[in-house]
């Protein structure tokens, strides 16, 4: 799960505050582990002094920090293709692939052409670890099995996902 | 058989196909192209149509609209005579659960398909015999299908799909009665054997394991097909 290409999703959505990016992070993609504060200044610091975010003025008022974050060129130029690109299949992915398609929801995307994007890069690694299987020994036939089983069940999730959103949608874009 | 060359010259295409039943639109402009010697999966949740994709494009059924194509021939349009014919010379079949005739021995239900078709029998017998051992059934050829495991049964099935030595294998859910170990086993048997005979095979399935056997998979949701990866050029299959 990347934190930074994350907050540069919800970046995209719309300028914000620290604050408000925490919020959403921890609603949407937290599942028990908020992101602690510090790592959310300590992140959008690291993304403004590379240039892929610029941090406003500091406003007035009370509390920590006043600055609203926007997402500049670079950045955003970053997020579409991570947000576009299938993630190198392996397993127990679900973290990214989730975090992907409730961001495209998000910001109006085509989530179900990434998904099926997704889709045919988790095939192309079935047919591979498939090959394997009838060509190596035993043991490579095993670990391939271990493999094969994971990459399918992440794609029963992906199918059932597809299958799901426009319910999904409703619920991130309120 | 007559018809203009089909577009694009793939040995199986599908144009624009419209299926209904009753009210329920099956197909809904499904397209869809084979390359010959491919190895294709067809995937897609229950009742999405590939099923009745996988019927049209054997000529099992007839569209309601559109176009299949077989082999530079458009079959859609054929009479049910000729769409039978065409299907005894030159497709396979095998299906989730074996159909084996009960009646029959093993190697009776393996030979059938040439028997059908007007070969004399010990001719058939001695074209089909050779399939027990190419598909690990040895000794079992005088079994009938209640004696058969359904590993067994399926792989006799598979043996029968094959024995005209079909230019189109279609399987829909060949594995779907199977234990995985089991189910495996037969789709290694059935791309093996496709392969060694330049066999184009349609599979439909919901496996994704089963899919990882094909050459490449397209996705049937609503009526429509997805193809991520396009068939191979008809020179490059060749």
């Amino acid at each position: 799960m990347s934190v930074p290409l994350t907050l540069l999703g919800l970046l995209e959505r719309e300028p914000s505050h620290g604050y408000d990016l925490k919020r959403d992070y921890d609603t949407y993609f937290g599942r028990g582990k908020p992101l602690p504060f510090g790592q959310v200044y300590a992140t959008l610091g690291r993304l403004a002094r590379d240039g892929k975010v610029i941090a406003g003025q500091a406003e007035p008022g009370a509390g920590p920090d006043r600055k609203r974050y926007v997402i500049t060129e670079a950045g955003a130029t970053e997020f579409e293709t991570w947000l576009a690109e299938p993630v190198e299949p392996e397993p127990h992915l679900q973290t990214v692939l989730f975090a992907k398609v409730v961001l495209a929801l998000m910001l109006g995307r085509n989530a179900g052409r990434y998904l099926d994007t997704q889709r045919a890069e988790h095939l192309r690694r079935m047919r591979e670890l498939t090959d394997l299987k009838h060509s190596g020994n035993l043991i490579d036939a095993m670990l391939a099995d271990h493999g094969l089983f994971h990459l399918e069940a992440d794609l029963r999730w992906i199918d059932q996902t597809a299958a799901r959103l426009d319910a999904l949608a409703k619920v991130v874009r309120p | 058989m007559t018809g203009k060359q089909a577009p694009g010259g793939y040995l199986v295409e599908a144009r624009d196909v419209i299926r209904s039943f009753g009210q329920t639109q099956a197909l809904r402009g499904a397209g869809l192209t084979v390359a010959a010697g491919e190895i294709l999966a067809v995937m897609g949740p229950s009742g999405s149509g590939k099923s009745t994709l996988l019927h049209c494009l054997a000529g099992i059924l007839t569209p309601d609209s559109g176009e299949i194509w077989f082999n530079g021939c458009r079959i859609d349009t054929l009479s049910e005579t000729e769409r039978s014919a065409l299907r005894r010379d030159h497709f396979g079949f095998v299906f989730q659960f074996g159909q084996l005739v009960p009646e029959l021995t093993a190697e009776e239900n393996v030979a059938l398909p040439l028997l059908l078709a007007g070969a004399r029998r010990a001719q058939a017998l001695a074209a089909a015999r050779p399939w027990f051992g190419r598909l690990g059934l040895d000794g079992l050829e005088g079994r009938r299908s209640g004696e058969l495991s359904g590993g067994e049964a399926q792989r006799v099935a598979l043996a029968r799909g094959l024995v005209t030595k079909p230019q189109v294998l279609f399987a829909d859910e060949p594995t779907g009665s199977l234990d995985s170990l089991t189910g495996e086993n037969v789709m290694n048997l059935l791309t093996v054997a496709a392969r060694e005979s330049r066999t184009t095979v349609i599979l439909v399935t919901h496996e994704p394991r089963v899919a990882a056997y094909a050459d490449r998979e397209v996705i049937v949701r609503d009526g429509k097909v997805n193809s991520l990866i396009p068939a191979p050029g008809p020179a490059a299959a060749s």
